[in-house]
């Protein structure tokens, strides 16, 4: 699967993309969110407030239940402000 | 649902010209009664800010900007819909976004240009980082304003 990174969350991860295999049991987006926090201090720096952060999966926003079964490109971003 | 006018969406570095995007609107039907645009800018926050960096995801933000434009186009009776949003770095007084809708009578026009936006500020992924004048500068904050106007538009019927 493919994960990409946006605006903050994308310079303090430290990358704008990267493929992944998730292990048995992360199925949702929610548990996708506290697994790539275990990855390292930038994934937890950069996912330390899940409340701000965004998710969407194959270019549609999602909330934190929604399941990764199907999923090709996961994105994480923060608040959108364009406009 | 009835047959969606003309929506024309683009996602693009470049500058675009609002009064040739009005014009194309007025030209696509000899029913347009009523042409609403609505120009973003980029400020420069009273010389405080040089220029603005526009990060965007790409494919998404087309498909969403799409998807808020149906359903405005659902919503009411339009007769066109043109949005453009740009990336990339945008100098203050520059263009940032438009939205042009063309309708029959203004109420439709009005109503779907200003859910257009409502929307585009809160769903379209992209984000703004200021580069500031004499100081280092940072990704623009999400305003709670913001989300309370989204608030403003009940669901469909």
């Amino acid at each position: 699967m493919k994960l990409v990174y946006f605006a903050w969350i994308r310079e303090r991860i430290g990358m704008p993309e990267e493929d992944v295999i998730l292990p048995e049991g992360v199925t949702t987006v929610g548990s996708l969110l506290d697994w790539l926090k275990g990855r390292g201090e930038q994934y937890e720096y950069a996912l330390a407030e899940p409340s701000v952060i965004r998710v969407a999966v194959d270019h549609v926003h999602v909330a934190g239940d929604a399941p990764l079964a199907e999923a090709r490109e996961v994105a994480l971003f923060p608040p959108m402000t364009g406009g | 649902m009835a047959d969606r006018p003309p929506i024309d969406v683009r996602v693009q570095a470049d500058d675009f010209d609002v009064a040739a995007e009005s014009e194309k609107l007025s030209r696509l039907s000899s029913n347009v009664g009523a042409i609403v645009t609505f120009t973003g800018l980029c400020r420069d926050e009273d010389g405080r800010l040089k220029t603005l960096e526009l990060e965007h995801y790409p494919g998404m933000a087309e498909a969403e900007i799409l998807r808020i434009a149906n359903e405005a186009a659902d919503r009411w009776p339009l007769l066109g819909l043109t949005v453009i949003h740009r990336f990339g770095r945008i100098r203050p007084g520059e263009n940032i976004v438009v939205v042009v809708a063309a309708s029959a009578h203004r109420e439709a026009a009005f109503s779907a240009a200003d859910f257009l936006m409502d929307f585009l500020k809160t769903r379209a992924p992209f984000w703004k980082k200021e580069h500031l004048a004499d100081a280092e500068g940072g990704w623009v904050a999400a305003k709670a304003g913001d989300d309370n106007a989204v608030k403003r538009w009940s669901p469909p019927d």
